[in-house]
């Protein structure tokens, strides 16, 4: 039986984090999908500001994690308002058909 | 925190609150009066006024002296109230460039003064910031509605791209900003910024050290800043015009200011850390601003490398980390504001009887067809580029007086051969305005805009005497973090 402690926390949430970066850049299919690795940071984030907390005994933290959800749905909804105005014009959100402008 | 106390401390937030229960009124009224069409004109006048109270209640009903709110988190010094003098005015100038723009793209709608007053309040927020918390909560503020403000557009393809690519990224952004907070947060205990920087003195750890890697990429994303500056030429190109004149200004100022509140404030005594990490991304800033504007046709892509350059030289300033670097930072960033609105202004005005142009071909001679725009053009790119002796120029100047006192004269040295080649495209467009022959006809430019930008040229030489009085004020808000 291994005691889980902060590290473990922290490498759980690092690994999230580089799943969401990775999934930023390396996919070429969809753009909910961005949405979503988008997510997916911000929650690693929460786990690091949880888990952090607990350890130094500070609600500070907690506090913190509280204010990235609110944000974090806030964000989402800006995010898909834009995406649907986005489907309305090009009629689909694949990532490669986001290239009108280049240089 | 006792009842007392709190209310005690509310006179410091007044331009917050006059901004976010006027922009909250202002949406009021736009939904309610059944003009649409004046209900735009109506909002985005009071809107102007607005930003104006705000920045009044900065002035005068803050009490004298600023002090902390909300144990600390969160913080009105000289250096907030210039920046949000800056800001306010900025934004105030963008709105009124943009009055005839929407109306005749069919764009006037009241939502837009009122997400410009949200984006200010946010603003507002970050260079007041003094914990981690607000910082991330104020960039929040601003960048959603910026998002949005960016797909202003409905109808149009570019616009929505824009506002999508801002969108990612910008979020991207502030995922690696938070990421970084929260090892900041784990490593130094607390979330304050007085707290972070006595916990550093105590010596950073390596946990830290990745934590301020992270916040400094999540704001080098904010002021564009190379190399995450992949977003700025298309959105600056695919937002409509106005919108494009309010992100090179107002907000870049905002980013700025936090990003030396961070770096010079908490962590000081990391200074020879984050110090290469600036310069580098200083030095990659000013060259991809230079190179890359050189073999652009459109004008609004030209001023976004135009503006990724000048944030290069903005970095310049806050890598010197002294009392100099940061006022010679404020002074610039306040010419720079200066020279991008009057530039916004003459391309705001270049419209044909078809449309809107954005060539930088359309403005062949500019300078025959209408001279007091081609000067007014001519005047804000040699300030803008820093080319002698206007006072764009001075702040360059300043910039890389801050480099050398601080010792760093190879920083200085790449700065001003860099600026040469810069140099090179801002009199690119000079020589179209003056010796090509014209090629299209722009009709008349709305009062409004020619008065901005015929002011801004003006004040390129006029400004010269009296750029004394700016750098006191300057020095002032500087001498907040020293």
């Amino acid at each position: 039986m291994i005691d889980i402690g902060l590290g473990h926390y922290l490498g759980v949430a690092a690994i999230l984090f580089t799943i969401g970066v990775f999934g930023i850049f390396v996919n070429r299919k969809n753009v909910i999908i961005l949405l979503m690795s988008v997510e997916l940071i911000l929650l690693a984030v929460n786990i690091n500001l949880v888990a952090f907390s607990s350890h130094l005994g500070d609600l500070a933290g907690q506090v913190f994690a509280m204010f990235v959800l609110t944000v974090a749905a806030a964000e989402a909804a800006v995010g898909l308002a834009i995406l649907v105005v986005f489907f309305r014009n090009r009629g689909d959100i694949a990532v490669e058909g986001v290239n009108l402008m280049k240089g | 925190m006792t009842g007392e106390q709190f209310f005690s401390e509310i006179p410091l937030l007044a331009p917050e609150l006059v901004l976010a229960v006027g922009a909250m009124a202002l949406l009021m009224l736009g939904v309610f009066m059944k003009d649409e069409a004046k209900a735009a004109s109506r909002v985005s006048f009071l809107t102007v006024l607005l930003l104006v109270a705000a920045g009044g209640a900065a002035l005068f009903l803050v009490p004298a002296g600023g002090g902390t709110a909300f144990n600390g988190a969160f913080v009105f010094d000289p250096l907030a109230l210039f920046s949000k003098l800056l800001i306010t005015g900025a934004a105030a100038l963008a709105l009124e460039l943009a009055g005839p723009y929407l109306k005749a793209e069919k764009l006037a709608r009241f939502e837009y003064p009122v997400l410009i007053a949200l984006a200010v309040t946010g603003m507002a927020m970050m260079v007041s910031a003094n914990d981690l918390i607000a910082l991330y909560m104020g960039v929040e503020l601003q960048s959603l509605a910026l998002y949005v403000l960016a797909a202003f557009n409905r109808e149009s393809q570019r616009a929505s791209e824009a506002g999508l690519k801002y969108f990612i990224l910008g979020a991207l952004s502030s995922g690696l900003l938070l990421y970084g907070a929260s090892l900041v947060y784990g490593f130094t205990g607390a979330t304050g910024f007085t707290e972070i920087g006595m916990a550093v003195a105590e010596g950073p750890s390596t946990g830290l050290l990745v934590g301020l890697v992270f916040v400094i990429c999540g704001l080098a994303f904010k002021v564009s800043a190379a190399p995450f500056h992949m977003w700025t030429p298309d959105v600056y190109e695919g937002a409509p015009t106005p919108v494009t004149a309010f992100f090179a200004t107002a907000p870049k100022v905002a980013a700025m200011v936090l990003f030396a509140r961070v770096l010079m404030g908490p962590f000081g005594e990391m200074v020879d850390d984050w110090r290469q990490v600036v310069m580098v991304i200083a030095v990659l800033s000013m060259a991809v601003g230079a190179f890359g504007a050189l073999t652009q046709t459109n004008i609004k892509r030209l001023m976004a490398y135009s503006s990724i350059g000048n944030m290069g030289w903005a970095l310049v300033a806050v890598s010197a980390d002294s009392l100099t670097g940061l006022w010679a930072l404020l002074a610039f960033m306040t010419l720079y504001v200066i020279g991008v609105i009057g530039a916004f202004a003459v391309i705001l005005a270049m419209r044909t009887s078809e449309g809107m142009v954005e060539q930088i071909e359309d403005l062949s001679g500019l300078a025959q067809s209408r001279p007091g725009l081609g000067w007014a053009m001519t005047a804000v790119m040699f300030s803008i580029g820093g080319l002698p002796f206007l006072v764009g120029f001075l702040g360059k100047l300043f910039v890389l007086y801050a480099a050398l006192e601080a010792g760093l004269w190879v920083l200085a040295v790449i700065a001003v051969l860099i600026s040469v080649v810069a140099a090179a495209y801002y009199l690119k467009v000079i020589s179209v305005i003056w010796f090509k022959e014209p090629k299209v006809s722009f009709t008349a430019a709305p009062v409004g805009v020619s008065l901005i930008a015929k002011a801004a040229g003006a004040s390129t030489v006029l400004l010269l005497p009296v750029a004394a009085v700016l750098f006191i004020h300057a020095r002032t808000a500087g001498a907040a973090l020293f």
